[in-house]
């Protein structure tokens, strides 16, 4: 563009007032890109899990054991391939501050239920199996504790009382975010060698034969235990991940809240520089009408440097946030695993910044075209 | 100050446009600033109120939420024969040992179901808990499936009116009351007794022990005594203390976010304030040029404009303390993961809120102003008077 | 001893690292009442002259006395100070705060005293008087004529009773009947209040109004 030497002369004039405003639109949209993805991402672990998973807890709410003959008993549904069965530790290491989620899990047939969505050596694998006391855990939760193959670690319990010293025997890669690299699997039968009058298993896991199958498995299944002293709420693993969503509450009402709150402040900076400069500006806009620049072109031109600190505002502060949350593993303790910018928010990250431009240019940009050449020359600031 | 101060909030109203953006900028600034701590502070409040420092919770040993704790009804008396209880007004101890489920309850509107606080308690439990009592309807009958919900949830949950029949445990339970509690956890909580309770629940035994002391100071000795009872496994600690520590997590959460989103939002009301009075500086040259000859001093023309930035930042503030004033009340819920349950609480605006916001508004308007007026102050009058 | 003694003074200025001597080794008295125009044509130096003598500016050598005080000598902070007790300026435009009434402009110095507010009154009232402005003072600088401002910023040249007054071109702005207005107020405040005054000017019909015309020519005075 010929014009680009105008616009940027422009924009450099006062480099100070275009590097700030610059700066703050950058600001603005690296916030609500952030809060943006909190929503997104709380969301998206709630879409996490297979089609062919299913969960069996207690209807009575989570926190109740089922028993453990189970799973016989579920194995004989038809349709129901195979089961595993997994509790919650929660057990602290070291500081409840270094909180990472640990299950005390069946080593063989939890680890084939989740067969694919991790990646670790059949060496690894066996070693683990082999160890009552063995454990194995995540790559990013290893490398986040300084922890090696075959360190003793300590977790004191607080569901399960007392010291639980485990050996690591088994690194493993996610595969799929159903399979959290920030956790630690332990061995149930440790849990419950220790207290067998009450440990029972927390949840069933079920591999169904034909994801079309679910419907019927869930029915037949509740209906079987639904006058025991255990009854049964059986879903697929997607909705047992997508009710812990549901647990936050009203979050994405308050972060697309805040979030437009953060628009409209910067708007009102943008425009405001936008104006400043404008006032300054008005001999110039006659010297140029005098010369034979037109009104269009003119309004053209304010636009354009509009645009220009709303484009560089969105690179920076856009890019920013879509390179350091994943850069830092940023994952909120695990709350927000993965969390990271998706395309739909960038997307409509472009769009408040086209608003942004148009906001803070339209009435300089007006102004500028309707301005008479004669008046402007006369004005004195 | 040596130059009057209206020729400062004169000088504003000479670019209200640009002013009132910028002014704005800040009210936005301090809007979010105060509607954030108000939700930190609603929900601290919610957990500090619910906690008493003349009561002791016992939990079993380890256990670091009522959730995790059990202690059977033997060890129960144990704790319940302590000299240093205090008596009701019938003599007898003021102990609560209670039942404590998480347990899915179907929503209000229709969309699933959520985790609420069950508690079983006994009559002694309204005298331990002194804030609680019934709002409507009536308290529970011993012996019958009946219970007693919270204000605050109560709302929120399906068939929780007096009179119906809420569904929890695969069994149904006549509501007789609604009760409140102070503006504390309790009110998200649904409480039956502990008799008719135990068996639906974990078995029989409670997961917490609750007793008010005779004497506060003596709690030290108490909580030395119950650790190192070789009968029981038990951690002692002031109620009071216990509930501000459940609330940890998400209080650290808010208070994150807080800090986080405010900080950034200012840094760019700042920018803009600098913009602002550099403008505003530059447009009035002559005027500093006239008062720098008169024989005011450049510090007075410093703290000149530096007013007149920190003005138009109080006004921001005191727009945005209005415009944030309305949350107060308002009520929202999340889920407390140091119980695994719901709570319901308010957002919360206190004067010390606002006047803090007040003074970040303040703090905003002097860091945007000083270089301005450090230029201004700085400006040799003879090229001014060029 | 006069009031107002330039002794040997020197302003060179360096614009772009080229040298501009706007006077070199200049001798120059003005007696107390007196009342002298200063003419010459543009860049000859004489608003420099008169920043230097309001201590505005420093010279590059010799040394300017005021009442007694070695202006040239002082510091920044003590040079504010005697500005304000000693000397009255009036620019040829943008004298008066534009957001502050006539009172509030002309009462301007006297923020730098020690005065009561009753006793600022009393002398912006007299000042105003003297100016014929005491109808005016409420009224805003875009509310008043050119001549009507710039007697303003007379009125406030004197309020504080200073030693000297020093004008820079103060009728430039006006038209005829505002100038002479303005011309007539500065021969009254030195007749009848023996005011010492000192206007540099290019306008010989104002010039005409003073006591003393000097001209001052590439940095060379001639009478």
């Amino acid at each position: 563009m010929k014009f680009f030497p105008l616009v940027w002369a422009n924009l450099t004039r006062h480099k100070r007032r275009t590097a700030l405003t610059t700066l703050s639109v950058a600001l603005a949209l690296f916030l609500f890109a952030s809060l943006r993805s909190v929503v997104t991402t709380l969301r998206a672990t709630g879409e996490v899990g297979s089609e062919t998973r299913m969960i069996v807890q207690s209807a009575k709410a989570i926190v109740f054991f089922l028993p453990m003959s189970y799973r016989e008993r579920l194995l004989a549904v038809p349709g129901v391939q195979a089961a595993s069965w997994a509790n919650w530790f929660g057990g602290v290491y070291q500081d409840p501050k270094n909180f990472f989620a640990q299950f005390a899990v069946d080593p063989e047939s939890y680890l084939d239920v989740y067969a694919g969505d991790y990646d670790m050596p059949a060496d690894q694998r066996a070693a683990f199996i082999r160890e009552r006391t063995g454990c194995i855990v995540g790559k990013s939760l290893l490398d986040k504790f300084g922890w090696h193959l075959g360190q003793n670690v300590t977790l004191t319990g607080t569901i399960f009382e007392g010291d639980w010293p485990v050996t690591i025997r088994g690194v493993f890669r996610s595969l799929d975010p159903v399979f959290s690299e920030d956790a630690m699997l332990v061995h149930y039968d440790m849990v419950y060698e220790r207290y067998p009058t009450w440990v029972r298993p927390g949840w069933y896991v079920l591999q169904l034969k034909n994801p079309a199958l679910a419907p019927q498995v869930a029915a037949a299944i509740d209906s079987e235990f639904k006058n025991s002293s255990d009854p049964t709420k059986t879903g697929s693993e997607r909705a047992f991940n997508a009710s812990f969503v549901t647990m936050w509450g009203n979050v994405s009402f308050l972060m697309d809240s805040i979030g437009m709150a953060v628009v409209f402040a910067i708007l009102l900076v943008a425009a405001n520089s936008m104006m400043l400069s404008a006032r300054e500006r008005t001999n110039e806009v006659g010297v140029l009408k005098t010369v034979g620049f037109g009104d269009r072109l003119l309004f053209g031109l304010v636009m354009a440097e509009a645009g220009g600190i709303a484009a560089a505002g969105a690179v920076l502060g856009l890019g920013a946030a879509t390179v350091l949350w994943p850069a830092i593993h940023f994952s909120a303790m695990g709350f927000l695993p993965g969390f990271r910018v998706t395309p739909g928010t960038l997307a409509l990250g472009l769009g408040i910044t086209v608003l942004l431009a148009v906001a803070s240019g339209l009435l300089p940009a007006l102004s500028a075209a309707r301005l008479s050449a004669v008046q402007a020359l006369r004005h004195v600031e | 100050m040596k130059i009057p101060l209206v020729y400062n909030i004169r000088s504003l109203a000479r670019r209200p446009v640009s002013n009132a953006m910028t002014a704005l900028g800040v009210a936005f600034v301090v809007g979010v600033f105060i509607a954030t701590l108000a939700l930190a502070n609603g929900f601290r409040m919610a957990l500090v109120k619910t906690g008493s420092p003349d009561n002791v919770v016992v939990l079993r040993k380890g256990a670091d939420s009522e959730l995790a704790s059990g202690i059977s009804r033997d060890h129960a008396a144990i704790i319940g024969a302590l000299p240093e209880i205090a008596a009701a007004s019938d003599g007898a101890p003021l102990v609560s040992p209670e039942v404590f489920v998480p347990m899915d309850i179907a929503s209000a509107s229709g969309g699933g179901a959520q985790l609420v606080v069950t508690r079983g308690v006994t009559t002694r439990a309204f005298e331990v808990r002194r804030s609680v009592h019934i709002t409507a309807g009536r308290m529970f009958a011993p012996g019958r499936d009946e219970v007693i919900i919270g204000a605050a949830i109560a709302p929120r949950l399906a068939h929780s009116a007096v009179g119906d029949t809420i569904h929890f445990g695969g069994r149904g339970w006549l509501v007789t009351g609604h009760f409140a509690a102070g503006g504390s956890a309790f009110e998200s909580e649904v409480w039956g007794q502990n008799e008719q309770l135990m068996p639906v629940l974990r078995g029989e035994f409670f997961q917490v022990v609750v007793f008010r002391l005779r004497d506060r100071s003596r709690f030290g000795a108490v909580q030395q005594k119950l650790q190192n009872d070789p009968r029981l496994q038990v951690d002692a600690r002031r109620e009071s203390d216990f509930y501000a520590s459940q609330s940890a997590v998400l209080r650290t959460i808010l208070n994150f976010l807080a800090i986080f989103i405010t900080s950034i939002m200012a840094v760019g009301a700042i920018f803009g304030a600098v913009n602002t009075m550099y403008a505003a500086v530059a447009s009035r040259t002559s005027e500093i040029a006239v008062l720098l000859t008169l024989g005011f001093r450049p510090r007075s023309v410093l703290a000149s404009f530096l007013a007149e930035a920190a003005f138009l930042a109080l006004v921001g503030g005191l727009v945005g303390c209005l415009v944030a004033l309305p949350i107060n009340g308002i009520v929202t819920s999340t889920t407390n993961w140091s119980s695994f349950s719901m709570i319901a609480f308010q957002f919360l605006v206190t004067p010390r809120i606002l006047v803090e916001g007040l003074i970040f508004s303040l703090v905003m308007g002097v860091l945007g102003g000083f270089f301005p007026a450090r230029r201004a102050a700085r400006m040799p009058v003879v090229e001014a008077i060029r | 001893m006069a009031l107002v003694e330039l002794e040997n003074l020197t302003k060179a200025f360096s614009r772009d690292s080229q040298p501009i001597v706007v006077f070199d080794g200049l001798n120059l008295e003005f007696a107390e009442g007196s009342f002298t125009a200063l003419m010459g044509p543009s860049g000859s130096g004489k608003s420099t002259l008169l920043n230097l003598i309001a201590g505005l500016d420093r010279p590059t050598a010799g040394t300017v006395r005021v009442a007694g005080a070695e202006v040239s000598a002082m510091s920044p902070g003590a040079l504010a100070d005697w500005r304000a007790r000693h000397v009255g300026f009036v620019f040829q435009s943008y004298n008066l705060l534009p957001v502050l009434t006539a009172y509030q402009n002309v009462e301007l110095p006297l923020l730098l005293t020690r005065l009561s507010a009753a006793e600022r009154r009393e002398h912006v009232a007299t000042a105003l008087s003297v100016v014929g402005l005491s109808d005016r003072a409420e009224h805003l600088p875009r509310q008043l004529s050119g001549g009507q401002e710039q007697r303003a910023a007379i009125a406030r040249a004197i309020v504080s009773d200073p030693t000297i007054i020093l004008l820079d071109e103060p009728t430039g702005q006006l038209d005829a009947k505002s100038a002479a207005d303005v011309l007539a107020l500065l021969q009254r405040l030195n007749a009848e209040f023996h005011k010492t005054i000192l206007m540099v000017t290019h306008d010989p019909h104002a010039a005409q109004a003073a006591r003393t015309l000097l001209h001052l020519d590439k940095g060379v005075l001639t009478a």
